[in-house]
């Protein structure tokens, strides 16, 4: 009796071991999804952080139309819209565009833009070197902002990509932020 | 505290008073031929709970408009008839199967563990009662699919989530005991000369499920804690706004469900290899290719899962790799499938009950795969995503397939649990009835599919209709004709005929060399297997 249970407690333990691996394995996958996402450019995310515009050749024989979307998080008292829906631009040419937003309730809110790409292979050659994405936005009760974007395409976009859609999703982050909403929404 | 003289004496215990008496007898026991009827019977209510639950549904969509239940209420019987077919009827089916027939094929005397074996069963129970419980609360139970997607389980959930998450973790954790138990015994507990390539193939099936299950319910049990933290306590795994993403729920959902689909028809296809031979007569066909072939077909489970999002907005590249790695699953399954067929090829056919249900498998089992397989068709899939031709797909594989197989093993088994040869006559009934009735309810919900009526909705179209009539009417029939079902196994456990100890004239196996109904203890000694 004595080698049979022997041999049962250590398989048990190498597959309780197994089963808590896998566990893990599951919370890995989060942050597996963010870098092959990110190397492999698919998901439709660009990048959080401002590029710098230089040395860029202009490819004036190539035409891209951006299109632009805005979203808000449903239940979200604000106004939120590009001020242009569609522009053609080169590869290469360092363009500003613009999105209106409007706090239409009677509290100071914060809110964070997010945004996407598609299709997704685009996303690794959208640059935006200024974005109102890359901040939180604070507006007080009532107030408006005209929020601003710069990007260039990359001239390497592959050539079966001929439109990009930006989309922004507006989200209330006013309840994550907390205290330091006065402060940002008087400036 | 010292295991082994533990252990030793439960055993000895046992010896001396047999099976204890009253409520005790099941609340306490380590045996694995009462788990296995506990396993049974608990999934054969669920059974019917998800089912009576399938009946709300399809009265409410016998016509267009809604006439019944609310579209919340719809919501969540969709979401919990599928959970509970899922985890309280499918899978738990299979794991009493296990326990009944493992240890008999193998010529073991009992499950290698079997106190953990006790508490797999018993905190399964609890599951359901906190999953159904939910259901009775304010705001409601689970109302956002069995695949409880991102953000309608983060966002837009019922506070009951929480609910539903834990009952999930307890599943979770009643299958990985049971699948560890299995394999332990497996491995361990095989008499002498039980070699690995002599395993019947239900014993084989069952130990790459018992796998599958312990690499993918962990992963499970990490994405609905992922879903509870997110909605609880702050966190942004699905959560595009704190930096999170919804698509990436999916991809993990997905993880876990491929591999999920697998584990409930790999033992299916070891019953159903079991019982074709019984009943033509001859040996199996191909025992080695069919390993090789379940093999295969766990290995790959673990490569196709984003066949599931292919709408999501994949690379080309992706969708292609998972296009071609979905349709590779048809060769290793249809190895099987060619395989009981060529068992059958010049047998001397005989047509019993579990033999009937074993056929129906085959090709209602085929014809699933085939819908399958023009769903894995990226471009095509763009259309049937999300239709009535899904709905129609996964029913054809889990009803006429995994629960045909179960109904097929039960009679198969029947007069050696039991005894007493269940009655053929109403056997047949219950075959009939359901056969027709099934192919009534879901071979028309391909053409709804087809047509355009999405899945999960209350309310349809004007055009749909006439055949949500039809299909409705076959609901309440296959839902009725189960009740056959029930009085068979009821019938055949109070009396009926003396089963021999080998019933059926083709039978192959250790369970069919011990008498019927099989004593509480077997195989104390060892059998030698040549």
């Amino acid at each position: 009796m004595s080698q049979p249970t022997k041999s049962n407690r250590k398989l048990l333990t190498m597959l309780t071991l197994g089963a808590v691996g896998m566990f893990g394995f599951g919370f890995a996958l989060v942050p597996l999804y963010d870098v092959l996402c990110d190397t492999l450019g698919i998901n439709g995310k660009t990048q959080n952080t401002a590029s710098t515009y230089e040395a860029v050749i202009v490819d004036k024989s190539r035409t891209v139309t951006i299109e632009f979307v805005a979203q808000i998080q449903p239940g979200m008292p604000w106004e939120f819209s590009p001020t242009v829906n569609r522009i053609q631009v080169h590869p290469g040419e360092l363009t500003h565009a613009k999105f209106h937003a409007k706090n239409l309730s009677a509290n100071n809110t914060i809110g964070q833009a997010i945004p996407s790409v598609s299709p997704g292979q685009g996303a690794a050659y959208f640059n935006k070197t200024e974005c109102f994405c890359f901040n939180q936005q604070p507006l007080a009760a009532s107030a408006s902002a005209e929020l601003p974007l710069i990007f260039y395409v990359d001239p390497d976009l592959p050539e079966s990509i001929n439109t990009l859609t930006l989309s922004y999703t507006l989200y209330d982050i006013t309840a994550k932020v907390g205290s330091g909403l006065k402060q940002g929404a008087a400036k | 505290m010292s295991t082994t003289t533990h252990d030793t004496a439960a055993v000895h215990d046992d010896h001396h008073h047999g099976a204890p008496k009253g409520i005790m007898r099941w609340l306490l026991t380590t045996n694995h031929k009462d788990i296995g009827s506990l396993y049974l019977w608990f999934s054969f209510i669920m059974f019917l709970t998800g089912g009576a639950m399938a009946m709300v549904i399809r009265a409410e969509l016998f016509q267009p408009g809604l006439q019944l239940v609310e579209p919340n209420f719809f919501n969540q019987m969709t979401t919990v008839h599928g959970l509970i077919m899922v985890f309280g009827a499918v899978m738990p089916a299979f794991t009493g199967l296990a326990n009944w027939l493992i240890p008999m094929m193998i010529g073991a005397p009992d499950m290698a563990l079997p106190r953990m074996n006790n508490w797999s069963f018993w905190i399964l129970p609890f599951a359901f009662a906190i999953l159904l419980s939910s259901l009775f609360m304010e705001g409601g139970g689970p109302n956002f699919g069995w695949t409880f997607y991102a953000p309608l389980s983060t966002t837009y959930s019922p506070d009951s989530t929480a609910l539903f998450v834990f009952s999930v973790h307890i599943m979770g954790i009643s299958s990985i005991m049971g699948a560890i138990n299995v394999i332990v015994t497996i491995v361990n507990m095989r008499a002498p000369g039980m070699t690995w390539m002599k395993l019947p193939l239900f014993v084989w099936t069952w130990l790459i499920t018992a796998f599958l299950l312990i690499a993918v319910m962990p992963v499970l049990a990490g994405a609905v804690t992922m879903v509870l933290t997110d909605k609880f306590f702050g966190t942004s795994f699905f959560d595009a706004a704190g930096g999170g993403d919804p698509v990436m729920f999916q991809h993990i959902f997905w993880f876990f469900g491929h591999p999920e689909v697998y584990i409930m028809i790999l033992p299916s296809f070891g019953i159903i290899s079991a019982i074709i031979p019984a009943f033509s007569r001859k040996k199996l066909f191909g025992y080695s290719s069919m390993v090789y072939a379940t093999a295969s077909i766990a290995i790959l489970s673990f490569l196709v899962w984003a066949h599931h999002m292919f709408t999501t907005g994949m690379p080309v590249f992706a969708e292609l790799f998972f296009m071609y790695c979905t349709m590779l699953i048809a060769v290793p399954t249809g190895v099987k499938v060619f395989n009981w067929v060529a068992t059958m090829w010049r047998g001397s056919m005989t047509f019993e009950t579990p033999m009937l249900f074993a056929l129906a498998f085959i090709i209602l089992f085929t014809i699933g795969g085939f819908s399958g397989l023009m769903l894995a068709i990226t471009p095509a899939d763009f259309q049937y995503h999300d239709t009535y031709f899904v709905v129609a797909h996964f029913h054809y594989v889990l009803v006429t397939g995994a629960v045909f197989s179960i109904m097929a093993a039960a009679y198969y088994w029947l007069p050696k649990w039991t005894g007493h040869m269940y009655s053929e006559t109403l056997g047949k009934w219950h075959f009939w009835c359901s056969v027709i009735s099934v192919n009534v309810l879901f071979f028309p919900m391909h053409f709804l599919g087809l047509a355009g009526m999405p899945r999960r909705i209350p309310d349809y179209a004007i055009q749909f209709a006439d055949i949500n009539q039809i299909v409705s009417i076959g609901g309440f029939a296959f839902g009725l004709s189960q009740l056959i079902f029930l009085a068979v196994v009821i019938k055949c456990i109070k009396g009926g005929e003396k089963a021999p100890d080998k019933p059926w004239e083709g039978a192959e196996g250790l369970e069919w060399t011990i008498p019927s109904p099989a004593p509480y203890h077997s195989f104390t000694t060892p059998p030698e297997v040549k």
